[in-house]
């Protein structure tokens, strides 16, 4: 991933030769070197504001009763992260939202990896299909929201009505437990064109001589896909499946538009995902040492999970800078 | 959220012109007669998954059109073509919600939004990219970094800032961290200054430009291509932006509301269990009028948005 091996490459080359850094620090030009600082400033002044500021406010936060209704901020030590653990949502709500991300990221990899070799094959029309399927990618989520809401409706949607064609008897989407996080996937699934395109890209990439040799000693087209296809775009795959766990770790915007619009509590608990829990801890009771606490155990998880993914994907990965 | 791709065949692929979008070319395979009678049924196949997804991705959009026209007792109906037509849906609405201010409301955030970020991130991108000075490599690293950082973290903090400069309920805190540039986009446009020859820059320093000079009169005019992009990815995400809306504007009156927090507020407005009556043909006319500003955008900015994901991975 560009982002580790960026700063691994800085941190490699500033370490080692201490003599050529020297020899570099006195090729500055001074009057360069001040533009430069000059240049980068607004972003210096926003990440110490902004981001590292904020960073260790939020940290000391998460250490103390900040909680803005009751108009209370003291010290409060471990008592945050203890009561988190204590809480039953908190643990309800992590569990929803990692069943949602292991549910949604392989379908999107799968059905935008699907797509994009539809897209590849069908040679010149390709842009028109692609500007089609990229159409719900530019609507608004909460028109996007408002629509499956509807669509989604057990008893007179679309998509019920659709499957009742077919013989299936739909399910109660948005109101039972079970098929709650399904529909969420679901819309997920209709904004997949930004996955396919950087798969579609990856694919243009891919040497076409290797079909041609690789058909020649007879492989198949699916063996093809397997020995060709797959390892020349798995950097692609790598990327996407980081990029979209992290999305989904975070998911809000859908669970919130469906289910915590309003604040009764009437929706199902399937679908208190972390981040509609952090946000109403934070902006509805207030509770900000409570909501950093539960920021911070987010950021540990994601790191986890991206650390996870990183040292398998870079087994299955192949890079064609390394040949 | 967003992170770069990590292949390193991205960045000569930045320097190319965005009007080369990518166009699929047929493979050889196609052309070999070895089974002709399987390659037909292939081919039909493959025709009809495609049309069957394009229905599938249409379909939302077509029912949401015809459900803007229909009357309020036939919304669920799902007819493609209402039986009973109301246009007056499209009058009404006006009256109905303030629909004209939160559109307003959010253009303008949106185009402050966007053309901030892209000029503040284009000037720090010129500084990583252009000039030597020391810690550069470290600096940018530590900004590819903070790319990692979800947003939950700062939430509360950056709330805090804001309360404390009395700018809660205005729509400052929704586009005043674009002055200050913003990673991804930084990482883009240095990725495209990077690919602009070093020479040009030496000669006009010879001819006695300032540093500044070379931004404005070199860098920028060359780099429009990427200042388009990220402007109209900023544009995008402002316009879509819920939860800064959720945080800041909230407790104001539904006048004051951008499009994603109004829509938000109609949803439950006209929800039966939350007292309203189920017009939910106004949510509809509603939804298609605040998508149509986006539709527009990617019929005139389709392969920048093309270009700009394909080349840098960005997910939306």
């Amino acid at each position: 991933m560009a982002v580790l091996t960026k700063g691994e490459e800085a941190l490699k080359s500033e370490q080692p030769d201490r003599a050529a850094r020297r020899r570099r620090r006195r090729n500055f030009n001074r009057r360069e070197a001040i533009a430069g600082y000059l240049f980068i400033s607004p972003w210096i002044i926003g990440f110490l504001v902004f981001t590292l500021g904020a960073m260790i406010y939020s940290l000391v936060i998460s250490f103390s009763y900040y909680n803005l209704a009751k108009n209370t901020t003291r010290p409060a030590g471990l008592d945050n992260y203890r009561a988190m653990f204590d809480d039953p949502k908190v643990v309800m709500s992590l569990k929803n939202t990692l069943f949602y991300a292991i549910m949604a990221v392989p379908l999107e990899i799968c059905f935008a990896l699907m797509l994009a070799l539809l897209l590849n094959w069908v040679g010149r029309t390709a842009g028109l299909f692609r500007t089609l399927y990229y159409l719900p990618k530019m609507t608004p989520m909460v028109a996007t929201a408002a629509i499956f809401f509807l669509l989604l409706n057990g008893n007179t949607g679309a998509i019920n009505r659709g499957l009742a064609l077919i013989g299936i008897e739909g399910p109660q989407w948005l109101v039972d437990p079970a098929w709650v996080k399904p529909s969420i996937v679901l819309m997920t699934l209709w904004g997949v064109a930004g996955t396919m395109v950087i798969f579609l890209a990856a694919l243009k990439n891919v040497p076409r001589e290797l079909y041609e040799v690789a058909s020649l000693d007879g492989a198949g087209t699916v063996r093809q896909f397997f020995t060709i296809t797959i390892p020349m775009i798995s950097s692609a795959i790598f990327f996407n499946v980081i990029v979209l766990t992290i999305a989904a770790m975070q998911v809000f915007d859908q669970a919130f538009l469906l289910f915590w619009r309003d604040q009764s509590n009437a929706s199902p608990e399937s679908s208190l995902f972390y981040g509609v829990y952090l946000f109403q801890q934070a902006f509805r009771q207030f509770d900000f040492g409570f909501a950093s606490a539960m920021a911070w155990l987010l950021f540990v998880i994601i790191m986890v999970i991206t650390a996870v993914q990183v040292r398998f994907g870079n087994r299955f990965v192949y890079y064609e800078a390394e040949r | 959220m967003s992170i770069t791709q990590p292949s390193s065949a991205a960045l000569p692929t930045q320097a190319q012109p965005v009007g080369m979008a990518v166009a699929a070319e047929p493979t050889p395979r196609e052309a070999r007669p070895r089974s002709q009678a399987k390659g037909i049924v292939v081919r039909t196949f493959i025709w009809i998954l495609l049309l069957g997804f394009s229905a599938l991705f249409l379909y939302p959009f077509v029912w949401l059109l015809a459900a803007s026209l229909k009357p309020r007792g036939q919304v669920f109906d799902n007819a493609l073509i209402p039986e009973t037509f109301v246009p007056e849906n499209y009058l009404k609405v006006w009256d109905e919600l303030p629909l004209l201010n939160w559109i307003g409301t959010s253009m303008v955030i949106a185009l402050l939004a966007a053309g901030f970020v892209a000029i503040s991130s284009a000037v720090v991108a010129f500084g990583f990219a252009y000039f030597r000075f020391p810690g550069r490599r470290i600096l940018f690293g530590l900004v590819l970094a903070t790319m990692m950082l979800p947003g939950a973290v700062t939430l509360v903090p950056q709330y805090l800032i804001w309360k404390n400069l009395g700018l809660l309920g205005t729509t400052v805190p929704l586009w005043g961290m674009n002055l200050f540039g913003s990673a991804f986009y930084i990482f883009l446009q240095r990725q495209f200054f990077l690919g602009l020859p070093r020479e040009l820059f030496e000669a006009a320093r010879v001819d006695g430009a300032s540093y500044f000079g070379l931004f404005r009169r070199i860098a920028l005019p060359l780099s429009i291509p990427s200042f388009i992009i990220v402007f109209l990815f900023e544009f995008q995400a402002s316009w879509n932006n819920l939860q800064a809306a959720l945080i800041y504007l909230n407790a104001g009156s539904p006048e004051d509301f951008t499009v994603p927090l109004g829509i938000a507020y109609a949803m439950t407005k006209y929800s039966p269990t939350a007292g309203g009556q189920g017009d939910y043909q106004y949510v509809m006319v509603a939804s298609l009028l605040v998508t149509l500003p986006m539709l527009l955008l990617f019929a005139f900015g389709q392969r920048y948005f093309i270009e700009g994901v394909a080349t840098t991975g960005r997910k939306g």
